[in-house]
């Protein structure tokens, strides 16, 4: 089989943990996956609150521009700058990342692959306590003179590179350090995921059988990993620049705007396939038990998504076409991004195949996975709008980007966050969440998204460019008719705040007076289903060993509609 | 044997150990940052011309003697290697510090490379990052380089102590591939900021 | 469609409008498909009493062969996309069409500068004519530009034009346009640069032909010149508020 395990496997989770650990212990410095994944949960949920309120002042001061934000305060042209870079920044590095990968990685690689830690637990620790340092440093650049970074998380130099022209001296130079630290918390994390996931599977479990999820966030680590290394390079060239006076990215000195913009988008544009695929592999797990079906086309989408791997390192310069490139380089850039659309459209469409023949229960987290495919698939065809390198020219910075990009972005790090927690807060915390008011908060967030970002496509249309503190200031854009638009999509997107008391009430509340959790409360296939909920320390009495792959849902001949993988005889 | 540990940790299912696995993880990691570092050379020095005015003021003989004393060095992890794959804890510990030794010869020639530069009253031979983008490089590449290698010491030293106590015997190959890599970037360095000119 | 919002002033503003309508089009007709198929399996699919759900592994190709063959005809179509708009890129970013007139465009923190190249149509001669924030071209001319600026990324947008172009210091870049429709539109900064950078506007006017344009040109080298772009900033104080208007007040008017 392959397999060099150590003999006494099966006893060793025993032998673990009969040692008492004082509170810190426990908790500050576990070594334990699953409290450092609810760690990373935490303070991403945390973040997102931080990033949410941002966007909260941003959006009030462009519907009541000049006015003073209740619970803000004035948002002058300088704030605004702030606000919205670190909007950005944070979402992607301190939600998006953390929850997605870090968070759910870690709760669920050494369960769904049936062992009882990842490889290195100390490393994992070290990876979280990283992060930490980079949230810490991240708002240290806020509170030092001349307040945080507001050059939009893209950092374009010469802008960001010469204090005098940002007037951020420090929290430049503090933000890049941040973004820095959490860069090489991910790279560590990786580590983790991608030995776990390869070596500490269960006797049995083949490649083919290792749960979507998992094999999305393998492959978005090694995608981090090979994007972000030129970037971390193109980070100590602008630290340098900042601090020192060099000046790579400076032209007084000799130095090119344009290579950082290269360095940047050559991990930015992986990137956002990094986050893509964890939320991808949620929503397979998701679809797959309560449509009680198999994945349709397992190895078609594992392969598809190679392919989208490696196609997301060539794609770029789209970032780019009216940033004075080389116009011709533009036609690559064109033909690669378009044809990214292809395997993409390949595995939404095996999702949705998925459904055919299914039997469909529309609890909570169905919905938000079901919200994922119906709202990304609008981003991914918007996206077609911006590839096109001669529409760019006219919709580069403006509106319709902001549009786009949170079309794709919220489905993936907010909707998938909710589906994610939804589904596997019963095996993490041991309770029931409150069904009803988990399809409250379901529609009170997807409907008001959609009130703030699709008129964002019309304002887009109109010429509206991006990062603008006060639309007043230009007679075309300060229509009475486009106004109306801004205040539409904030008085949606208060709406929208507002509906996240309901969840944060029921993901509270249901810890202490839930329903007491059940194993298996969903029926699901995968190994985590089938320790108590939630695991004990060492996960498995006795460790599994896997009879089959993750989806064998409805198969003929069986009593149950489910078969999980480590049940050796049919039932 | 290992530290105890989770039994995660000693599986295979690749075959791979895992230590192995997660050394070739970093390297990898590495390979991308120094090797977008050195295209972003590259690029420059093909869009700068004068560039290679400015190289003429690298000590080439240093250079030279630094890549022997780092190719030396990491025939010596080999051979802790194959050591510590005999168990010959005596024989292993003397290689690794043999190689630390290579380490610090360079660190020492580095430091009378730069100190030529940076501690020199003629201005004409004064080269600083702050001089042109071609020193920036310079400084950069090599900066981060050297400290990799203080990194690969102290790691060396750690590993060294551990044999002594009869620990994780694995481990000396792990940091002689780290070692190796730390080479190879040298080996890429030298000719694009010494020789090319 | 972006003509609804925005009127096309420029040879090439229809262009990139039809590309846009062609996109919607494309993608539009697969967005609806896609919807409606997915719809149609959650109300046909849903879980019923009794009824159990079918084993399907999507690997046989008679079972692949449903998601393989829209996805080529994703491709089909992709190709379309991309053969139109090479061919109004190319037009746009790639060639130089013989130039009628030439302006030099300055951005800094936090302004437009605007080189006009007088009577001799040449710049860089004693009788170019510079502006702040006020552009002024005249109707049917192809107008070469020469972009530069004197310290940040900005970029040189012209929403009626459909036009946008990154500014680098230290390096000049060159494009063109031809208006083809009078008026006075909004000129912007699509490059963020620093605090400023939300009233980095400014005001290019399109004369209807030479004496109009002679007229302005002239007034502005005897000084008699009333800024254009500071005129109509001045016209709006519609939706402007001022400090003291409690929010209450102001969220009501606005419905």
């Amino acid at each position: 089989m392959g397999q060099t395990t150590v003999t006494h496997d099966s006893h060793a989770a025993h032998e673990h943990d009969h040692h008492e650990q004082s509170f810190i212990m426990k908790y500050f410095f576990s070594t334990d996956h699953k409290i450092i994944g609810l760690q990373y949960m935490f303070t991403g949920m945390f973040m997102a609150i931080v990033g949410g309120y941002f966007a909260y002042a941003f959006r009030m001061q462009l519907a009541f521009p000049g006015m003073e934000v209740p619970l803000y305060g004035n948002v002058g042209p300088g704030e605004y700058n702030m606000l919205i870079t670190n909007h950005g920044s944070i979402m992607i590095f301190w939600v998006a990342m953390p929850v997605l990968i870090a968070a759910f990685g870690n709760i669920l690689i050494p369960l769904m692959i049936g062992c009882d830690d990842m490889v290195f637990p100390r490393l994992n620790r070290l990876s979280y306590q990283i992060f930490l340092l980079s949230v810490v440093v991240l708002f240290m650049s806020f509170f030092v003179q001349g307040g945080g970074f507001g050059g939009a998380w893209t950092s374009y130099p010469p802008l960001s590179a010469v204090a005098e022209y940002n007037l951020t001296d420090w929290g430049a130079s503090l933000w890049l350090i941040a973004v820095a630290l959490e860069f090489v918390a991910f790279l560590i994390g990786g580590i983790n995921f991608v030995t776990t996931a390869m070596n500490a599977r269960a006797p049995g479990m083949r490649m083919t059988d290792i749960p979507m999820v998992v094999w999305m966030i393998v492959l978005a680590s090694i995608m981090f990993m090979a994007s972000v290394g030129p970037l971390i390079a193109g980070s100590i060239m602008l630290l340098m620049d900042q601090r020192i006076g060099t000046t790579f990215f400076v032209p007084s000195g000799g130095g090119d705007p344009i290579l950082w913009q290269h360095l940047f988008w050559f991990f930015g544009h992986p990137e956002v396939y990094v986050v893509l695929l964890p939320a991808l592999g949620i929503v397979a797990e998701i679809m797959t038990t309560f449509a009680r079906k198999k994945l349709f086309g397992y190895k078609t989408i594992l392969y598809t998504t190679f392919a989208t791997g490696g196609l997301a390192f060539v794609v770029w310069a789209h970032h780019q076409f009216i940033a004075g490139i080389d116009p011709r380089m533009a036609n690559i850039f064109l033909v690669t991004t378009l044809l990214i659309s292809i395997p993409i459209a390949e595995i939404l469409f095996s999702y949705i195949a998925t459904l055919y023949g299914g039997s469909i229960e529309f609890r909570t987290p169905m919905l938000w996975a079901l919200g994922f495919l119906i709202t990304f698939l609008l981003g991914g065809v918007t996206g077609i709008y911006l590839g096109s390198s001669a529409l760019d020219i006219y919709f580069h910075d403006s509106y319709f980007v902001i549009a786009h990009f949170h079309y794709t972005f919220f489905p993936i790090a907010i909707i998938g966050m909710f589906a994610a927690i939804y589904y596997w807060y019963p095996k993490m915390f041991g309770k029931m969440m409150d069904e009803t008011l988990g399809k409250i908060h379901f529609w009170g967030t997807i409907i008001p998204f959609n009130g703030i970002f699709l008129p964002l496509f019309l304002v887009g249309m109109a010429g509206q460019h991006r990062r603008i503190y006060n639309f007043q200031h230009f007679p075309d854009l300060a229509t009475a008719d486009l106004q109306g638009i801004r205040v539409f999509a904030t008085v949606s997107m208060v709406t929208m705040l507002l509906f996240q008391f309901v969840f944060a009430y029921n993901f509270f509340v249901s810890m202490f007076k839930g329903e007491k959790a059940p194993a298996n409360p969903w029926k699901s296939n995968t190994l985590e289903w089938t320790v108590p909920s939630p695991p004990p320390h060492g996960n498995f009495v006795e460790l599994p060993t896997v009879y089959r792959g993750p989806y064998e849902y409805s198969v003929p001949g069986n009593k149950e509609d489910y078969w999980p993988q480590n049940m050796p005889d049919r039932n | 044997m290992s530290t105890q540990g989770p039994i995660a940790t000693n599986r295979s299912a690749t075959g791979i150990p895992t230590g192995r696995l997660a050394v070739w993880w970093l390297l990898a990691s590495e390979i991308f940052i120094f090797g977008g570092l050195i295209a972003c050379y590259i690029l420059y020095r093909l869009n700068n011309p004068w560039w290679s005015g400015e190289a003429v003021f690298t000590k080439v003989p240093a250079g030279a003697f630094n890549t022997f004393v780092l190719l030396t060095s990491s025939l010596f992890i080999v051979l802790a290697h194959d050591a510590a794959e005999k168990k010959d804890v005596n024989r292993a510990f003397k290689f690794i510090w043999y190689t630390i030794g290579g380490g610090l010869v360079f660190l020492l020639v580095k430091y009378y490379e730069y100190s030529s530069k940076l501690l020199t009253d003629d201005p004409e031979l004064l080269k600083t990052p702050l001089t042109n983008t071609y020193w920036s490089f310079y400084y950069t590449a090599t900066g981060m380089h050297a400290l990799h290698v203080i990194g690969g010491m102290v790691i060396m030293a750690l590993i060294s102590f551990d044999l002594k106590k009869g620990h994780n015997f694995h481990r000396v190959e792990l940091i002689g591939l780290y070692w190796h890599f730390v080479d190879i970037v040298w080996i890429f360095l030298f000719p694009l900021l010494y020789i090319a000119k | 469609m972006i003509e609804y919002f925005v009127p096309g002033a420029s040879t090439y503003a229809g262009d990139i409008d039809f590309l846009f309508d062609m996109i919607t089009v494309i993608v539009g007709f697969w967005f609806v498909m896609v919807l409606a198929v997915m719809t149609y399996f959650m109300v046909r699919f849903r879980r019923r009493e009794g009824v159990r759900a079918a084993y399907i592994s999507g690997d046989p190709h008679s079972q692949k062969k449903w998601t393989h063959y829209p996805h080529y005809s994703v491709i089909a179509l992709d190709v379309v996309i991309i053969i139109f708009t090479v061919m109004v890129w190319v037009d746009v970013k790639q060639t130089l069409p013989q130039a009628e007139d030439k302006i030099r465009v300055v951005g800094q923190q936090w302004s437009w500068f605007f080189i006009h190249s007088g009577p001799d149509g040449k710049l860089d001669t004693e009788d170019d004519i510079s502006t702040v924030n006020d552009l002024h071209v005249k109707k049917d001319t192809v107008y070469h530009f020469e972009l530069e600026s004197r310290d940040v990324l900005h970029n040189f947008s012209v929403p009626a034009f459909r036009l946008r172009q990154d500014t680098i210091p230290g390096r000049t870049i060159t494009g063109w346009f031809e208006p083809n429709r009078t008026g006075i539109y909004d000129i912007q900064c699509a490059e963020i640069c620093g605090y400023g950078h939300g009233i980095m506007g400014a005001t290019i006017v399109v004369h209807k032909d030479q004496q109009a344009y002679d007229a302005a040109m002239e007034s502005i080298r005897n000084r008699t010149y009333e800024s254009d772009y500071q005129k109509r900033l001045q016209k709006m104080t519609v939706s402007t508020v001022s400090n003291r208007e409690s929010f209450r007040d102001k969220l009501l008017s606005s419905f």
